[in-house]
């Protein structure tokens, strides 16, 4: 759904060099700016460096198993669409050093390791990764217990959306009802519209610092029209996308646990995890330890960890999920259906991101809407 | 990087509740030929309060952390009891631990015993092998409080007389007047006189009131499959009946992802479940 531009909030077009300019802006305040950035033909999500730009004319395809950077010709900012990782790896890094242990002859010393907490700016997250999220918040605040760690990353993390002006091939969040149009959830939020009128930036304040940091950029009020084309923008991008979730599709996984679907796909199945790395959402961890040579010294380290591994599940006597097919239908189960009684909502935000670094191309889309078309 | 007592950043400013702290191992017994008892006391002097049925995270330094369920009387705060098996490094390592040696934990995690709910009723204990650890504290708590309960009966199976935890105390347990306690193995040499057997034989031949019964049963899980086949058989309400599951955990806190089983958390939602409420997962094979 595409709503009307938040009338509260005073809209202002921006240069396309606002969108640097907003980046400088926000490091003089003292922010620790993750933005876009183009490394070994993929998109990044980096800080920003002093001699950085943000990267023009970039767009990608995105299949099954397949993902290339193109070039678009012109100097659109923000065409491409899910980068291979989003914020997630800044909000909750691959791994993370819990504490340190240290014995001496009468002694034991637990030490935790504690990152200071950092002043980040997530810039240009797209509306399913700020969706993906406010989900990481649910999860490492659950009521009894809270990550110190990511909540020193994210509590006061600075938060500039774009909303995207073009659908990825492989995207569906118009049918998880995460995007590409978003109202909430940042400071500000930034439309590029191209090739309708001048090239140009709309931008948002979605929060008291947000419109103050805005009052520093260059700028102009927004009009009716740029609002107008905007929602038209927005309305095609969503138009665009030809995956649709089934809207039931959380009651329906969990009436077919025994479906004949889960062996089909458990026969492509590789069981590698990459869906659960590129997942926004996937959560789960595992912990390592390490101890120095003369065992005085050890450090215990929490690291991503996948559904997917044959050690996630071990109990004494094996590991209670020990087929292919019953590991992917966990994961999938989860994201789609278990996910609302545990959390009040779905666990995926539509960014195809697990389709496209499947390198057998499985399509949770598809294979939803299969299980759902001969449901039991 | 930093190293200090606690993080800021998490909202109310808790401590992160992966870090554990240090405890000392005062006794060490032997249950079984791979099952060890610890007691271990609080280096910081801070009392330990639980309730029975609920676990803790047992580090040993530079090895790994397990979860552990706490074996020892509930109403006793500075000696916390842990019985252990092992069936794993970190658990060996446990097994292999000193009178003065040092563990870190944390805890206590997950939904206890509805010892509360008992009351008034029959209460069942039923408990397979190394099942009776988490078992314990509810029946200590059921005979220091025996006036709360109508019978007390704790059904313990085993694999062999050898294989029997606490086996001086569940011979003193059934010399009592108050409760009744009935044992089986399933093998036995000659020396053995008491009965060989599935538990559900005695689940089968327990005198309790069903209509005003609640039970609880730990162990195997098929175990515990049938001991709640055979008590509803009986007539024991669904809702009466709770059972303690056991998964991967690397957290405890609901974080880590590892102990999902349908949608429950068994570190937040359980260990401990009231089957009526879990037994669609029941049905489900490697959920």
């Amino acid at each position: 759904m595409v709503c009307a531009v938040n009338k509260h909030l005073d809209a202002r077009l921006l240069d396309p060099a606002g969108a640097d300019e907003l980046v400088r802006a926000l490091q003089r305040r003292g922010f620790s700016v993750i933005a876009p950035a183009i490394e070994d033909d993929i998109v990044v999500l980096r800080e920003y460096g002093p001699a950085d730009t943000l990267p023009r004319g970039y767009s990608d395809t995105q299949d099954g198993g397949s993902y290339r950077l193109t070039r678009t010709g012109d100097d659109r900012l923000f065409a491409y669409a899910a980068a291979p990782q989003g914020f997630k790896r800044v909000l909750w890094p691959p791994r993370q050093t819990l504490y340190e242990s240290r014995r001496t002859a009468d002694r034991l010393e637990i030490l935790p390791v504690t990152e200071e907490p950092k002043k980040l700016a997530l810039f240009a997250a797209r509306a399913c990764e700020i969706d993906a999220i406010a989900i990481l918040d649910g999860v490492f605040d659950n009521g009894d217990f809270a990550d110190p760690g990511y909540w020193a990353r994210r509590r006061d993390a600075f938060v500039v959306l774009v909303e995207c002006g073009r659908s990825g091939d492989t995207c569906f969040c118009a049918s998880m009802g995460t995007g590409p149009a978003r109202e909430a959830g940042f400071d500000i939020a930034l439309t590029e519209i191209f090739g309708n009128g001048p090239h140009r930036l709309l931008a948002r304040a979605g929060s008291e610092r947000g419109a103050e940091v805005l009052a520093e950029i260059a700028g102009r009020p927004a009009t009716a029209g740029d609002a107008d084309d905007r929602n038209r923008m927005l309305a095609e991008v969503a138009a665009a996308q030809a995956r649709r979730m089934p809207a039931d599709v959380a009651a329906i996984l969990a009436a077919n646990p025994e479906h004949a679907r889960w062996n089909a796909v458990a026969e492509r199945c590789l069981t590698c995890g990459n869906c659960t790395m590129v997942c926004p959402t996937c959560f789960c961890s595992t912990t390592e330890d390490s101890s120095s040579l003369d065992m005085s010294t050890a450090t215990r380290a929490r690291r991503w960890d996948s559904c997917f591994t044959i050690d996630y599940s071990y109990i004494h006597g094996g590991a209670v999920r020990a087929s292919a097919r019953s590991r992917y239908r966990q994961w999938i189960s989860h994201k789609l259906s278990t996910w609302h009684e545990q959390f009040g909502r779905a666990g995926c935000v539509g960014c195809g991101r697990c389709i496209t670094w499947c390198p057998v191309g499985i399509d949770i889309v598809e294979e939803a809407n299969a299980i759902a078309a001969s449901s039991a | 990087m930093r190293t200090a007592g606690e993080r800021p950043g998490a909202p109310g400013g808790s401590a992160d509740p992966m870090v554990p702290r240090p405890f000392r191992v005062t006794r060490r017994r032997r249950e079984t030929a791979d099952t060890f008892t610890l007691d271990l006391v609080a280096e910081d002097g801070k009392p330990f309060a639980f309730a029975p049925g609920q676990f803790n995270m047992l580090y040993v330094h530079g090895v790994g952390e397990v979860p552990i369920s706490i074996s020892g009387d509930p109403a006793d705060g500075t000696r916390l009891v842990h019985t252990i098996r092992a069936v794993g490094k970190v658990s060996a390592a446990l097994c292999a631990m000193k009178r003065g040696d040092l563990v870190a934990l944390r805890g206590p995690y997950g939904k206890p015993w509805p010892t509360v709910e008992a009351e008034g009723h029959d209460v069942v204990f039923i408990a397979g092998g190394v099942g009776l650890a988490p078992l314990r504290p509810a029946i200590v708590h059921a005979i220091a409080n025996r006036h709360r309960f109508g019978k007390v009966i704790v059904l313990y199976g085993a694999r062999s007389p050898a294989d029997m935890l606490f086996a001086e105390e569940v011979q003193r347990w059934r010399g009592l007047f108050s409760m009744e306690v009935d044992a089986t193995v399933d093998r036995a040499g000659p020396d053995w006189l008491g009965r060989v057997g599935v538990v559900t034989k005695l689940v089968e031949r327990a005198e309790f009131d069903p209509a005003h019964t609640l039970a609880m049963i730990c162990g195997p899980e098929v175990m515990m499959r049938f001991s709640v086949e055979m008590l509803t058989r009986r007539g024991v309400a669904e809702d009466r009946i709770y059972v303690s599951m056991e998964r991967n955990m690397k957290c405890a806190v609901g974080f880590c992802g590892h102990c999902q089983w349908g949608s429950a958390f068994v570190c937040r939602d359980g260990p401990v479940f009231r089957h009526d409420r879990i037994a669609h997962l029941n049905a489900i094979r490697e959920l």
